[in-house]
């Protein structure tokens, strides 16, 4: 028998920290396997943020580095300008990119910075208790909005890759999920596409990845995923939002 | 068909469902006679002849526990 699927030289072998069934798990392991087929775990940089995904550092097999909360677009510019033939990624939550970070991101985009965002939008913030998120949709209960978000007190979600996508400097943005294995699969070729992208020095190029919080959304893993596909997908649809290579083709 | 086989580093498991509910062979169930060293219930399988082989449930482990193999 030949092994059709294994765990990624990309990801070390330190456990993970998150909750049974939270798609950070995922989508690290589909960054792995991206930087594992491009060859390039020798040469790559990332960027971990603040928030469930802090201790991304232990987890991804190449060099790796910390950063103030929000700035992780900031410090990969950093990184990028000095290490030009490096490939460079940030890895970000909602909270990190939507939020208190909003700032930089929208200025790497603008600035055309050559690295690649992983954004995981899962519509709370996860790590310090389920409060309210940019991206929580409305009537979506937080511990900061127990009756569900109103959108006369806190407005309506933040949809980044369609608020990116209007930024010259952005090469690729694409939105995704990991609700099934074909959009796990999906997913994977968007995260390879832009990783291309970057190494022939096209731009910008984000990633957002729809996913789950079961913990703070009181479901369970497999709830989380229907919740995602039922209750975000109508309000954030995947797909391309910008391509400059389809842009140049034409 | 395919036949497959699929090992699970059970120590590791989380029990969180995800393999089970996209096996189509309907074949993984948490173990409820074990507990690993976590506290969870793992995922096994003990009718291996009925594996296709997919990959369904390693592709969506969040932890990456599944080993895949295939003829």
């Amino acid at each position: 028998m030949a092994i059709v699927y294994q765990k990624s030289k990309g990801l070390t072998d330190v456990e993970f920290h998150y909750c049974p069934g939270c798609t950070h798990g995922i989508v690290h392991k589909l960054v792995a396997e991206t930087l594992e087929e491009l060859n390039i775990l020798d040469n790559a940089v990332g960027v971990a943020p603040v928030g469930c995904s802090v201790f991304a550092y232990n987890y991804f097999n190449c060099d790796m580095q910390g950063a103030a909360h929000g700035r992780a677009p900031a410090v990969a510019t950093g990184i990028k300008r000095v290490l030009p033939e490096h490939v460079v990624f940030t890895y970000q939550g909602d909270g990190d990119l939507a939020a208190i970070g909003t700032a930089e991101i929208v200025h790497a985009a603008m600035r055309g910075e050559k690295f690649t965002t992983i954004f995981i939008n899962n519509a709370i913030y996860g790590m310090t208790g389920g409060q309210m998120a940019p991206t929580t949709l409305v009537g979506q209960r937080a511990t900061t909005a127990p009756l569900g978000r109103e959108r006369e007190h806190y407005g309506s979600p933040i949809r980044m890759s369609e608020m990116l996508a209007t930024i010259d400097g952005a090469a690729y943005i694409e939105r995704v999920t990991v609700t099934t294995p074909a959009n796990i699969i999906k997913a994977k070729r968007a995260i390879k596409k832009a990783f291309q992208l970057q190494i022939e020095g096209k731009g910008f190029t984000m990633i957002e990845v729809l996913s789950t919080c079961p913990t703070n959304w009181g479901l369970t893993p497999v709830e989380a995923l229907e919740w995602v596909k039922e209750k975000m997908g109508p309000f954030f649809p995947l797909g391309v939002f910008r391509d400059i290579t389809a842009e140049e083709a034409k | 068909m395919a036949s497959g086989k699929v090992t699970f580093r059970q120590e590791r498991c989380k029990g969180c469902n995800l393999c089970v509910s996209v096996c189509p062979a309907k074949i993984i169930f948490l173990d409820e006679d074990n507990t690993n060293i976590k506290g969870y219930h793992p995922a096994t399988v003990t009718e291996m002849d009925k594996c296709i082989g997919c990959a369904n449930c390693a592709r969506i482990c969040p932890d990456s526990i599944i080993t895949v193999e295939r003829n």
